[in-house]
């Protein structure tokens, strides 16, 4: 196979922080290729260094044998690289065929209807579901990011780089969308693909390379390295095997007979869920399941006030309390980890001590500010509790990473004190490290006698933490599964619906 | 980053919509009472004709039947304590017992008040009264008016438009007042003259003609000096930091020639802050413009030691010349100048402040 | 990732450093261009008191009233990532309620109806009706503030003209001024005590209750603040409250100055100028992060600028294109790409200590 990209030698460092040291990585025609790494690990840096947006120290970028200067996004578009990111930098406001088509016009003039129809042949070629006139923001996600994909193929690009693309579609998209990436590769198109999703790495990839701490840690054959090893080569230690937290589990100190800790009844707010029950018991973790946009989060919201609440009643220790707004829930005990970290969670430009002092600051009120000795106390604290990477207590929580960022808001949320958490996708989008540390939180936590409720999308990791799994559909509850039913196959039935368990 | 470029762009979108904000406040000034005035107008018509049955011995155009509809562009009442004066003197007179039905609409801007003038045009009054912000741009408007045959008669304000377009002209004559002031202070006859010049907004016609006097005789005089000459834009806030600015300096100086009152004020202010003694057999003289009554006042205290008057009381002239031109009469003289004093605080009386003070 | 990091744990740092190197910069050419500019003389008012007087006297004095609407604005501007554009108006507001409720219905009062202080709540009562109603626009509509804000803009002098019914107010008692001018046998301007107590009050409230905190929180991420158990919407309302109060303290200033004030022209255009303060304190314009002190500062830059250009005789219509060459240089200084330049720079500078320390 044909080499279409090298990198050699790659450095580049920024004040105080070595962020690549002579990372290779070379890519061939015709191949998927991951490029795996804890989030700070370099992928990011890496990334950009060969899309222009940095410039690097030392090293040699070889573009099809050539050796290539990249000094902007515009170089290297010209050179045949192209970009996906995780959050779509498209247009939304603009139609498909503009979106494809923006920046790239040399002629003033707009040949309108020559731009649709040359739209329309690649969406349809690449199977792309979405038509050239329409306009982007009525696509679902996946079709904006398969949009921006088509923008890229159509811009003869011989290396495609996909940055988390995956990270917020539900399955079926995702499937749609490594049809889309075979295809590419079919053409020819060497593709670089970043995710945290390890089962996806498995599923459509060839080739995968690992960084640590901004240096390689080599390139393997998919087939040559088994995931505990990925995970262990990733994190540069042997990791903690998985079973040991199922272990957890098993001896939960629940007791089943406990009057339920909250209860809902016939809950439902303004966000179109049915109203449901719910309960939880002092010290059980439980879970909601389902496909992405079933619900979930909304239940949730529901039972923290964060949406409005329009019937049905929540009781605390079998006594109805009132929960208008998220203080009232959290003034009863309730602590909420949003989905969306950027939009929900973090304060992006304060510092990492505010955002973790912020709620607890809330509930004390407005006239009794804590003294700077006491905010640093308590960041300091869960800066080692939760082993959180930060330069200081000072520095803006938007400079960290993904998982340091949900780190400081489970801090945030832990120094309140709650009796109930609500951890909503803590793990979506970092690294696995990280993952596998707010797992093991979760289970200690709930030892310690703090009811949890844990969602992800990642099934696997709600089997390993949760005992009870509220099971969703279409915004209604649909099952609930304990003990033995807690299996992958249960929960795929359970979604897919009645009709399906009874054909089998 | 994307923020900071953010809060550049709204920056100067900021600039953008203060100015097209300061455009804004204006227009619905003007616009609003010429908006609401002919509904209000198609109302009262009907009580107009109920009334003048009722009363059969009113004024004369009562007495005819019908109502002479008058629309009145003036500058904001607001803007100083003339125009209060001017405006007030207008409603007092442009009323339904004397005869007349009133529109009014006010702006400083000229795009404005022509804007207004149109609608007015639209209207069909049967006189249009105008005090122009700007003396330019309005050929064509007038030229609509008199198509229209609607009369106009120019208040207060000259405008640069043939003359065939009005049919009369009620002003101060600025240059007049300026050359008075001139005269009065030439009369002093001081060794030397330095002189604060204080300006009005730049380009309206009370600066021009208050402005072209001052500055010919210092072009003439060899002992007549300006030590600073800006627009205070007739705020008084803007004259005080001048005058500071130049008693900060130690510039000497021994004259205010401040184009209206309340610039006049500002100025002493920034005197009184220095212990600069001002007014009568002070060091400093101060002179003003408009009359206002606590100005007058300050000139029975001596301590101010002229003011210029600018007659707002136009509106008998008008109604002379409406009621002329009613009876058939013809305007000999287009242009006519008021009456316009000047007084001196060694002369001034208290009857002087209550009957000229506006 | 860590070059952000770096960057923005000096950002306390730089944020001052703006409008201090901005200070540094009109001294530093003040000192090349006339030393005399540095000059302040003991000298007596009118009244015969000591006062301070010289340029930096007048920067101090003109350049607090600017600085107490600059808290309230960079309150108003963190929270509401926008700019309230109707302070200005709710000088006029504020003052006019002052001379209303010191004068009753007289314009010309021999002794005041009401203690000073108690008109003076008052017009605070009025000031925090007028930033509620911006405030309800804004957090509760949802409507941009620069438009919300707006409807004041274009009405609020009106209504301080209603307030008075159109008539000018002047308040003969002494004491009355010296808020704007001198309390007898203290040298330094009143303002500046008034600012300082402003200052102190704002400090306390950063540091005795979560003002600071919240307001950054809701700007920054408004969303997010409520999950945590705020109230973004009161939050917002309530800095608009609070620049209410500022309105009313700096229109107290205002009608203290001239014991009176002409309702259309006071504090004409300030707004831009406590916006631009905010500005050249580093603060983004969007919302979010701010600093306070590096406002204040910025507001005493603006004046220091004003006032040397009064000195140096520039026309005062110009100024406002001399401001927009600041606010030019401030988008450019901090547009990425200069940024990145200067953090270039500075990462030469320091790289061989951060070497070691990593």
């Amino acid at each position: 196979m044909k080499k279409i990209l090298e990198l050699k030698n790659i450095h580049k460092s920024f004040p105080g922080v070595l962020a690549l040291q002579g990372v290779d990585f070379t890519l061939n025609e015709g191949e998927i290729h991951a490029l795996m790494g804890e989030n700070g690990a370099g992928k990011s840096t890496l990334i950009k260094v060969l899309t222009g947006v940095y410039t690097k120290d030392e090293g040699e970028i070889i573009l099809d044998g050539k050796s290539v200067s990249i000094k902007s996004p515009q170089d290297a578009q010209r050179d045949g690289i192209s970009t996906v990111y995780q959050e779509i930098t498209l247009c939304p406001n603009l139609s498909v065929a503009e979106n494809m088509y923006i920046g790239r016009n040399e002629n003033i003039l707009q040949n309108w209807k020559q731009m649709n129809e040359g739209a329309d042949k690649i969406l349809k070629s690449l199977d792309i579901p979405a038509k050239a006139t329409q306009q982007l923001a009525n696509c679902s996600i996946a079709v904006q990011q398969m949009v921006a994909i088509a923008r890229a193929v159509d811009m003869d690009c011989k290396v495609l780089i996909l940055d988390e693309p995956t990270s917020s579609l539900d399955e079926l998209e995702v499937e749609k969308l490594f049809k889309l990436m075979r295809e590419l590769k079919a053409r020819g198109v060497g593709i670089i693909f970043v995710t945290h999703f390890l089962d996806q790495v498995y599923e459509v990839c060839d080739k995968i390379t690992v960084l640590r701490d901004g240096k390689l840690v080599g390139e393997f054959e998919i087939a040559d390295l088994p995931r505990v090893q990925l995970v262990s080569k990733m994190l540069g230690k042997e990791l903690d095997d998985l079973s040991d937290i199922k272990g957890d589990t098993e001896g939960s100190n629940i007791d089943k007979d406990d009057e339920p800790l909250f209860e809902t009844y016939e809950l439902s707010s303004d966000q179109g869920i049915k109203p449901f029950d719910f309960y939880i018991r002092k010290g059980e973790v439980n879970g909601f399941t389902g496909l992405l946009g079933s619900g979930r989060s909304e239940c949730v919201r529901a039972i923290f006030g964060a949406d409005k609440v329009i019937s049905g009643s929540v009781r605390k220790n079998g006594k109805e309390i009132r929960i208008n707004k998220p203080l009232d829930a959290m003034k009863n005990g309730i602590a909420y980890l949003p989905e969306d970290r950027k939009i929900d969670g973090i304060i992006g430009d304060l510092s990492v001590r505010d955002n973790i002092i912020l709620a607890l600051q809330v509930m004390k009120g407005f006239f009794k500010p804590f003294t700077k000795a006491e905010a640093n106390k308590f960041a300091d604290e869960y800066i080692k509790l939760l082993s959180i990477k930060t330069a200081s207590a000072d520095t803006p929580i938007k400079s960290l990473s993904g998982g340091n960022q949900q780190k400081c808001i489970i801090a945030r949320w832990l120094l309140t004190h709650p009796e109930y958490l609500i951890l909503d996708e803590p793990t979506r989008g970092i690294d696995v490290g990280t993952k596998v540390d707010i797992q093991k939180l979760i289970l200690k936590l709930a030892s310690e006698g703090m009811s949890i409720t844990f969602i992800s999308s990642e099934t696997d990791e709600m089997l390993r933490t949760c005992s009870r799994l509220v099971v969703l559909r279409d915004r209604k509850v649909v099952g609930e599964l304990t003990g033995n039913e807690l299996n992958q196959n249960q929960i795929m039935n359970t979604i897919a619906g009645g009709e399906e368990n009874a054909e089998k | 980053m994307k923020k900071k470029i953010l809060s550049a762009v709204l920056s100067v979108a900021m600039i953008a919509a203060l100015l097209s904000g300061c455009g804004s406040k204006a227009d619905t000034a003007a616009s609003a009472p010429a908006a609401a005035e002919p509904a209000a107008a198609a109302d009262t018509s009907a009580d107009a004709a109920a009334d003048t049955a009722e009363e059969p011995a009113a004024e004369p155009a009562a007495a005819s039947g019908e109502l002479i509809k008058v629309g009145i562009i003036n500058n904001d009442p607001n803007e100083s304590g003339y125009r209060t004066a001017n405006d007030a003197d207008l409603q007092k007179t442009f009323t339904k017992e004397n005869g007349y039905e009133a529109s009014f609409a006010y702006s400083l801007k000229n795009d404005e008040q022509i804007a207004a003038a149109q609608k007015f045009v639209q209207d069909g009054v049967d006189y249009l009264l105008l005090s122009a912000a700007d003396t330019a741009g309005w050929d064509s408007v007038l030229k609509d008016a008199q198509a229209a045959g609607i009369r106009v008669i120019l208040f207060d304000r000259t405008i640069d438009a043939d003359p065939s377009l009005y049919e009369a002209s009620i002003v101060s004559d600025m240059d007049k007042e300026g050359e008075t002031a001139v005269n009065w202070l030439a009369s002093q006859n001081l060794d030397e003259y330095n002189v604060i010049h204080i300006q009005g907004v730049m380009g309206s016609a009370a600066q021009k003609g208050r402005s072209g006097a001052l500055d010919a005789k210092v072009a003439a005089e060899a002992n007549w000096n300006i030590v600073t000459q800006q627009t205070a834009e007739w705020n008084a806030d803007n004259a005080q930091q001048i005058v500071q600015s130049v008693i900060d300096a130690g510039t000497p100086f021994n004259v205010i020639y401040a184009e209206n009152d309340d610039m006049a004020k500002g100025a002493v202010a920034a005197l009184d802050k220095a212990n600069i003694s001002h007014g009568v057999g002070k060091d400093v003289i101060v002179m003003g413009f408009d009359c206002n009554k606590w100005a007058l006042e300050e000139l029975l205290n001596q301590n101010w030691n002229y003011d210029g008057q600018c007659n707002p009381f136009q509106s008998s002239y008008i109604d002379d010349i409406i009621k002329k031109l009613e009876s058939g009469q013809t305007i000999d003289n287009k242009t006519i100048i008021m009456d316009e004093k000047g007084f001196d605080a060694t002369t001034i009386t208290q009857e002087d402040v209550d009957n000229y003070g506006i | 990732m860590q070059k952000s990091k770096l960057q923005l744990s000096t950002l306390f740092r730089k944020q001052i450093f703006i409008p201090l190197a901005a200070l540094l910069l009109l001294a530093l050419f003040n000192l090349i261009a006339d030393p005399s500019f540095f000059k302040i003389t003991l000298g007596q008012n009118a009244a015969g008191d000591p006062v301070l007087s010289g340029y930096l006297i007048t920067i101090l004095d003109y350049g607090s009233e600017l600085a107490i609407l600059a808290v309230g604005m960079t309150l108003v501007t963190a929270a509401s990532g926008g700019q309230d554009i109707s302070v200005g108006a709710g000088i006029a507001i504020t003052g006019s309620v002052i001379l209303r409720m010191l004068c009753g219905s007289n314009s010309r009062p021999e002794t005041l109806q009401m203690p000073i202080i108690c008109a003076f709540l008052i017009a605070v009562v009025a000031g925090m009706l007028a930033g509620a109603f911006n405030g309800v626009l804004v957090s509760w509509f949802k409507i941009q503030p620069m438009v919300a804000t707006l409807i004041l803009f274009t009405a609020g002098r009106s209504i301080a003209a209603w307030i008075n019914n159109n008539e000018l107010p002047i308040i003969s008692e002494p004491s009355f001024g010296y808020f704007g001018n001198f309390i007898p046998g203290i040298p330094i301007p009143t303002p500046f005590f008034i600012a300082v107590a402003v200052m102190i009050v704002t400090a306390l409230l950063l540091k005795f209750t979560n003002l600071g905190l919240y307001v950054q929180a809701v700007g920054i991420n408004a969303q997010s603040s409520r999950l945590n158990g705020l109230n973004p919407t009161f939050i917002k309302f309530l800095t608009f409250v609070l620049l209410g109060i500022c309105v009313a303290v700096a229109g107290l200033i205002k009608v203290s100055r001239l014991s009176t004030i002409n309702y259309s022209v006071v504090a004409k255009d300030i707004e831009m100028d406590a916006i631009l303060a905010v500005a050249l304190g580093g603060n983004s314009l969007g919302g979010g992060k701010f600093n306070m002190w590096a406002s204040i500062i910025g507001a005493y830059v603006i004046q220091f600028l004003t006032t040397t250009l009064y000195k140096f005789k520039v026309d005062s219509s110009a100024l406002p294109a001399y401001k927009a060459v600041v606010v030019i240089l401030l988008v450019v200084f901090s547009a990425p790409t200069v940024r990145e330049f200067i953090s270039a720079k500075y990462k030469l500078l320091t790289s061989k200590n951060e070497k070691e320390v990593a």
